[in-house]
C-alpha cells in the first residue's frame, strides 16, 4: 500500500489530500472537500496529465514562431519528449487556430494545434 | 476631425467586450484604438491555457480567448485601428491619437472607454540594489521574448515574486530547456493559483522560497547572480540569512499596475489602492461620459472577470449616448474594511435602476472559513460564509436593489470579513 | 593612424576638449573603452550646474567653477541640449547651519559667484511650500542649474565628429609607448593609433593612464555617489536644486527637478576600493531616503522608478590637475574631475585649449566650423501642429514605441543612424529616453531590441544593453 499527498489543483481551495494506492489503484481519498478533488486524486495517482502549450518556428510568418497546444493534455511524464518533438518542427505560414501541427504526439494519439493565426 | 459616438482606448479583452456590448445595445459609431500590431492585448503572448472557464466554459489560450472575440468585432462595423496611440483626452472628450497611416488624429466622441491595462512593477519600484547588468527583467518581457519573438531571455533564472505570471514563466522557461533555480516570493504566502503552483513549480521540482527577496543583484555585463535572504514579520530582510544563487536572469513577477497616465491627464481621480480609476456600478469615471473597465481600472485575476466588467462599462457608455444614463452626482460609497482591502466600484448611484449591483473586492490575507458581510448604518444587509479567501483572488458580492433603497447621498456601505 | 592629438576619455570633460579643439585644422582622435561616450561618471550624477559658491577661494575648481557656469547656459542653447536655470537653495536647520551659509555666501562673493543670497524661512517657503518646516533659511543661488550631462556629452562628441574628430569606441588603452616625438596608444584589443599629443581625460581611470607614460603623480580615490531617480508624477514637489548644509565627504544629499522633469535625490559618498564598482547598497540608498525625507518631508519615497550609482575621481589634491605631465610635456593630465567637474567642464575646455596653443603653438583655424549638431527631434516636446507635420514627412514618427516617454520609431530609427550611432538598448535610452520612464523598458524594451537588430543588421542575439557581453537574449527558443 502506497500513500501519496498531494495538493487539489480542482478550485482555489487548494485542499490538502491523502491517497492510498495499491496495486495502482486508489482505493481512499480523505481531505478533499468535495468529489472533484477525488477525481483529481485518483487521476492524479495513476495517470497525471498535463495540457502542454508552447510555440513552433514558422517560415514565412509574420512572426517567427506560433503557439501551439495539446488538444487534450498530455501524460505528465511525455512532456518532455513533445517538446522534443515540437522543438524541431516548422511549420509554413499561413497558420490559422485550430490547424492540427502534429496528428499524434509521442504515440498520445493528441493532436498538438495552432492557438493563433500567422 | 473624425467623429465618433465612442472611442475606447485600447483593443485587449476589456476594450474589444465593451465595444461588443456597446454595439449590441445600439451604438452607432464606434472606435477602438490599439496600440499593438493586432487586437487581443497582453493575451497574444499568454500562449498557456485557462483562459474562458467562466465565460466559455472551456479552458483556451490567451490568443484562442482573444480571437473569439476579434471573430466578433470583424463581423460588426466597429472600426478598429492598431499600432495606433492616443497620446491625450481633452476635456470635452476629444481623443488624440496617431499612427503611421492616418498620421495624427483629432477625434470626437461622446464618450470614451478606457481599456489601456496594466504594465508590471520594474526592478526600481521595489529598490532591489546592486548592478544593473542585462539580465533584469519583468516575467512579462521574458514571456514576449519566448512567445512572440522565439527567443530565450536567460538560461539560469532565479524568479522574484510568485505572482501567476511569475509561475507560469517557470514553467516555460524550464519547457524551453532553461533551469529555474528557484521562485522568491516576499510574502508568507503565494500570490499565485493553487494549480500554478503544482503545475508550473513542483511539476519541475522547482523551490519555492516563502518570505524570502532577493537582495543583491551581482554581475557586471550580463546577470551573474543574486544574493536572496529571508524576511522577517515586517518583510525586513533577516542579517545572517544571505544566500548567493549565481543565475544569468533575474526575472520580476512583483505586481501590476494599472496604466493611468491619460486618465490622469484628464482629471479622472484615482483609487490610491486599486490605482484605477473611481468609478460607478456602470463604470462611469468623474469625467463625465469617461467610462474605465479591466485592468486599467482593477487589476484581475480572470480574464474572465474582465469580459464581464468590461460589457458593464459598454453598457454603461451605451446609455450615457443615447441619453438614458444622465451623469448622477447622488450616490453613495463603498468601502472596504477589516480585510477587505478594495472595492470596486467605489461608488453606486442612487437612480431608479432596478439592477443588482456587483461589487467586486479583494482581500488583504489569507482567511478560512470566515464571513463576508456588507453593512449600512450598523446593520448587515449581506453576510456569506466562504471557505477560504486569499489576497489572489478576485471574490465578487451581489446588492439587490431593494437594499440600496433607503440610503441618502454620501452614505457609506462597508464590506468586511470577519473571522 | 596618426592624429596630431588624441583624447583619452569621450565624458563630459574629453567630449567638450575634443569639440574646442575641433576648431583647429589638425587631426584629433577621441577615444573610448565603451560602446558609447558618457559612460562613465558622466552619465550618472547629480545633473547640476554648481554655482561655484563651494570650492575653496583660489583653486582651479573655484575658478573654473564659476567661468563653466558662465559658459554653460549658451553651450546647451548652441548644442541643443536641454538646460534649465532654476536656481539652488542651501538649506539650514539651525542657527550653526544658518552661520555656515553666511561663510558660504562670503566664499561665493570671494569666488566673484554673481546672484547669492540669503533668504529667511517666510521667503523660502513661499519658494519651497514642501520643504521641511523646521527649515530656517537658505542660501539662493540664481545661477545654479539644471542640465542633461549625457546628453551634453553626446552632442559635444557629435559636433567633434563633426568637425573631423574621430571617435573610437571598445578602445581600451592598455598601454603608450613614446618614440620619435609620437606616442602610440596601444588598445587592449591589438589595436593602435599614433598621436604627437595625448589628452588625458580618462576620468577615474586617468592615474592608470597617466601612469602608463610613468607618470606616477596622480593619485585618486574613487568615491561612490548613489542616487534614487523618482516618477514624473512628482514633478514640482521642488522647484529649485535643494541642498542641505555640506559635510567634509561632499555637499550633501540634495533633492532636485532634472530637465526632464523626474525628481532627482542622492548622492551618498562612500570611498571604495577598485574603481568600477557601481551598484547600489540597501544602507546607502536608505540613508539617501532619510536625507531626502530630512528636507522635504512629504516626498513619496514610493516613487522611485530607478536608482543607480556613480563614482567620483576624488584626487588627494583636493583641486583639478590640468597641466602637461612632468613626465612628458606632450601629455596632459585633465584628472581629478569630480565635482563641480560638469559645471566647470565649458571651461576646462577652454582651459586645456590655452594649454595646447601653448604646447603646440599658434594652430591654424578651419575654415568651416560647425558649432552645433542636427539637434534630434523629440517628438514628446511637439506641439500637436509639428507631431503632424512630422508624421506627414516621415510616417515612423507616427509610431509610438515608448509609451512612458512618448517615444517614436521614427526617433530610435534616428537614434541608430546619427552622426554617433547608438549601438545598444542603454544608447538608445540615453539619446531618445526610451526605456527612460516609469515601466523601465518593460513593454518597449523588446521592441526597441528588434529595430536595433533590423536597423544595425545585427540578430537579437547580438544586441547588447550597453555593449561588451550584455546580451539581452541568450538564445532561441526553436
Amino acid at each position: 500500500m502506497e500513500v501519496r499527498e498531494l495538493t487539489c489543483v480542482a478550485c482555489p481551495m487548494g485542499c490538502q489530500m491523502t491517497a492510498s494506492i495499491d496495486n495502482g489503484v486508489v482505493v481512499s481519498v480523505t481531505g478533499n472537500t468535495c468529489p472533484r478533488g477525488k477525481k483529481y486524486a485518483e487521476t492524479e495517482c495513476t495517470h497525471p496529465v498535463r495540457p502542454l502549450t508552447t510555440t513552433v518556428k514558422v517560415n514565412g510568418g509574420k512572426h517567427p514562431v506560433v503557439p501551439v497546444k495539446s488538444a487534450a493534455p498530455v501524460p505528465k511524464e511525455k512532456m518532455f519528449e513533445c517538446m522534443d518533438v515540437l522543438n524541431n518542427i516548422t511549420v509554413d505560414a499561413p497558420i490559422k487556430i485550430g490547424d492540427v501541427i502534429v496528428d499524434d504526439i509521442c504515440g498520445t494519439g493528441i493532436q498538438i494545434v495552432a492557438t493563433n493565426i500567422d | 476631425m473624425l467623429k465618433y459616438d465612442l472611442v475606447v482606448v485600447g483593443g485587449g479583452p476589456a476594450g474589444m467586450a465593451a465595444a461588443l456590448k456597446a454595439k449590441e445595445c445600439g451604438v452607432e459609431k464606434i472606435l477602438i484604438c490599439e496600440r499593438d500590431e493586432t487586437l487581443g492585448g497582453i493575451l497574444e503572448q499568454c500562449i498557456h491555457t485557462g483562459f474562458g472557464l467562466h465565460y466559455f466554459g472551456e479552458e483556451l489560450s490567451g490568443p484562442e480567448y482573444a480571437a473569439r472575440f476579434i471573430e466578433q468585432i470583424e463581423q460588426t462595423d466597429i472600426d478598429v485601428k492598431v499600432n495606433t496611440m492616443v497620446l491625450d483626452i481633452t476635456t470635452n472628450n476629444d481623443v488624440i491619437a496617431i499612427n503611421k497611416d492616418d498620421g495624427l488624429m483629432e477625434i470626437s466622441s461622446t464618450a470614451i472607454v478606457l481599456a489601456m491595462g496594466c504594465r508590471e512593477r520594474p526592478r526600481g519600484a521595489i529598490s532591489i540594489p546592486g548592478t544593473r547588468p542585462a539580465g533584469v527583467m519583468t516575467a512579462g518581457t521574458a514571456q514576449r521574448y519566448a512567445n512572440i519573438q522565439g527567443y530565450l531571455a536567460g538560461k539560469e533564472v532565479v524568479i522574484l515574486g510568485s505572482g501567476d505570471i511569475g509561475l507560469i514563466m517557470a514553467r516555460r522557461m524550464t519547457l524551453e530547456g532553461a533551469k529555474v533555480k528557484m521562485v522568491c516570493e516576499l510574502m508568507p504566502y503565494s500570490g499565485g493559483l493553487t494549480r500554478n503552483i503544482v503545475q508550473c513549480l513542483e511539476d519541475f521540482d522547482i523551490p519555492l522560497k516563502l518570505s524570502h527577496t532577493v537582495t543583491q543583484i551581482h554581475g557586471d555585463d550580463r546577470v551573474e547572480g543574486v544574493t536572496i535572504s529571508k524576511v522577517d514579520s515586517n518583510l525586513k530582510p533577516i542579517p545572517g540569512t544571505e544566500e548567493y544563487v549565481p543565475c544569468d536572469t533575474l526575472m520580476l513577477s512583483v505586481g501590476l499596475l494599472p496604466e493611468n497616465e491619460l486618465s490622469r491627464s484628464v482629471g479622472i481621480y484615482l483609487d490610491r489602492i486599486t490605482g484605477g480609476a473611481i468609478v460607478d456600478q456602470y463604470r462611469e469615471t468623474n469625467h463625465e461620459g469617461v467610462f474605465a473597465c479591466g485592468n486599467v481600472l482593477h487589476v484581475h485575476d480572470l480574464v474572465d472577470f474582465v469580459t464581464q466588467e468590461s460589457q458593464i462599462a459598454g453598457e454603461g457608455a451605451a446609455n450615457y449616448i443615447k441619453g438614458k444614463k444622465a451623469f448622477s452626482d447622488y450616490r453613495i460609497h463603498t468601502k472596504g474594511v477589516n480585510g477587505v482591502r478594495y472595492v470596486v466600484p467605489q461608488r453606486i448611484c442612487i437612480d431608479d435602476s432596478d439592477q443588482p449591483v456587483k461589487l467586486y473586492f479583494r482581500v488583504g490575507q489569507v482567511f478560512t472559513n470566515a464571513t463576508v458581510k456588507v453593512t449600512r448604518n450598523g446593520n448587515v444587509i449581506y453576510a456569506k460564509k466562504k471557505r477560504k479567501l486569499a489576497p489572489g483572488e478576485m471574490e465578487n458580492i451581489i446588492i439587490k436593489p431593494e437594499d440600496l433603497q433607503e440610503f441618502s447621498e454620501g452614505d457609506y456601505l462597508y464590506i468586511e470579513v470577519e473571522g | 593612424m596618426s592624429y596630431d592629438i588624441a583624447i583619452i576619455g569621450a565624458g563630459v570633460v574629453g567630449s567638450l576638449i575634443a569639440r574646442k579643439l575641433s576648431k583647429y585644422d589638425i587631426k584629433i582622435a577621441l577615444i573610448e573603452k565603451c560602446n558609447d561616450v558618457a559612460m562613465g561618471t558622466s552619465k550618472a550624477n547629480s545633473a547640476i550646474v554648481h554655482a561655484g559658491f563651494d570650492a575653496l577661494p583660489g583653486t582651479l575648481k573655484a575658478d573654473l567653477n564659476v567661468k563653466g557656469t558662465k559658459l554653460m547656459g549658451y553651450l546647451c542653447e548652441e548644442l541643443g541640449v536641454p538646460f534649465k536655470n532654476i536656481g539652488s537653495l542651501v538649506i539650514a536647520f539651525n542657527e550653526e547651519e544658518m552661520e555656515t551659509l553666511t561663510s558660504l555666501l562670503k566664499r561665493g562673493e570671494e569666488n566673484n559667484v554673481p546672484g547669492l543670497k540669503i533668504i529667511g524661512q517666510d521667503r523660502l517657503h513661499e519658494m519651497e511650500p514642501n520643504i521641511s518646516k523646521r527649515a530656517l533659511g537658505a542660501l539662493w543661488a540664481k545661477t545654479a542649474s539644471i542640465v542633461c550631462p549625457y546628453e551634453l556629452t553626446l552632442a559635444a562628441a557629435e559636433c567633434a565628429v563633426i568637425n573631423g574628430c574621430e571617435l573610437y569606441r571598445n578602445f581600451e588603452v592598455s598601454q603608450i609607448d613614446f618614440d620619435n616625438e609620437q606616442f602610440t596608444v596601444k588598445a587592449k584589443t591589438g589595436e593602435e593609433i599614433n598621436a604627437k599629443y595625448v589628452i588625458n581625460a580618462a576620468g577615474i581611470y586617468s592615474d592608470f593612464i597617466a601612469s602608463l607614460i610613468g607618470d606616477e603623480s596622480i593619485e585618486l580615490v574613487a568615491r561612490k555617489g548613489e542616487y534614487l531617480l523618482m516618477d514624473k508624477n512628482l514633478g514640482g514637489v521642488v522647484n529649485h536644486v535643494i541642498f542641505q548644509c555640506p559635510t567634509k565627504m561632499g555637499k550633501g544629499v540634495l533633492v532636485t527637478p532634472t530637465v526632464d522633469g523626474n525628481i532627482l535625490t542622492g548622492p551618498s559618498a562612500k570611498d571604495i576600493e577598485g574603481k568600477d564598482d557601481i551598484s547600489t547598497t540597501s544602507d546607502e540608498l536608505n540613508m539617501v531616503r532619510t536625507y531626502t525625507s530630512y528636507s522635504i518631508p512629504n516626498v513619496k519615497l514610493n516613487s522611485v522608478i530607478t536608482s543607480f550609482a556613480g563614482i567620483r575621481a576624488h584626487s588627494t589634491k583636493n583641486d583639478f590637475i590640468i597641466e602637461p605631465s612632468k613626465v612628458n610635456p606632450h601629455f596632459i593630465n585633465v584628472a581629478g574631475i569630480e565635482s563641480p567637474g560638469l559645471s566647470a567642464a565649458p571651461a576646462i575646455a577652454e582651459y586645456v585649449e590655452e594649454i595646447m596653443l601653448d604646447t603646440m603653438g599658434k594652430l591654424p583655424k578651419k575654415v568651416k566650423w560647425q558649432r552645433t549638431r542636427p539637434e534630434p527631434v523629440r517628438f514628446r516636446e511637439l506641439s500637436t501642429v509639428e507631431r503632424r507635420e512630422l508624421i506627414e514627412k516621415n510616417p515612423a514618427y507616427g509610431q509610438i514605441v515608448c509609451r512612458c516617454e512618448t517615444v517614436t520609431e521614427g526617433e530610435i530609427i534616428d537614434a541608430c543612424h546619427s552622426t554617433i550611432p547608438a549601438l545598444d538598448l542603454d544608447g538608445i535610452k540615453r539619446r531618445t529616453r526610451a526605456g527612460m520612464g516609469r515601466c523601465q523598458s518593460g513593454f518597449c524594451g523588446p521592441k526597441v531590441a528588434e529595430i536595433i537588430s533590423r536597423e544595425l543588421k545585427e540578430d537579437l542575439l547580438d544586441v547588447t544593453k550597453f555593449g561588451r557581453k550584455s546580451n539581452v537574449v541568450v538564445g532561441k527558443t526553436k
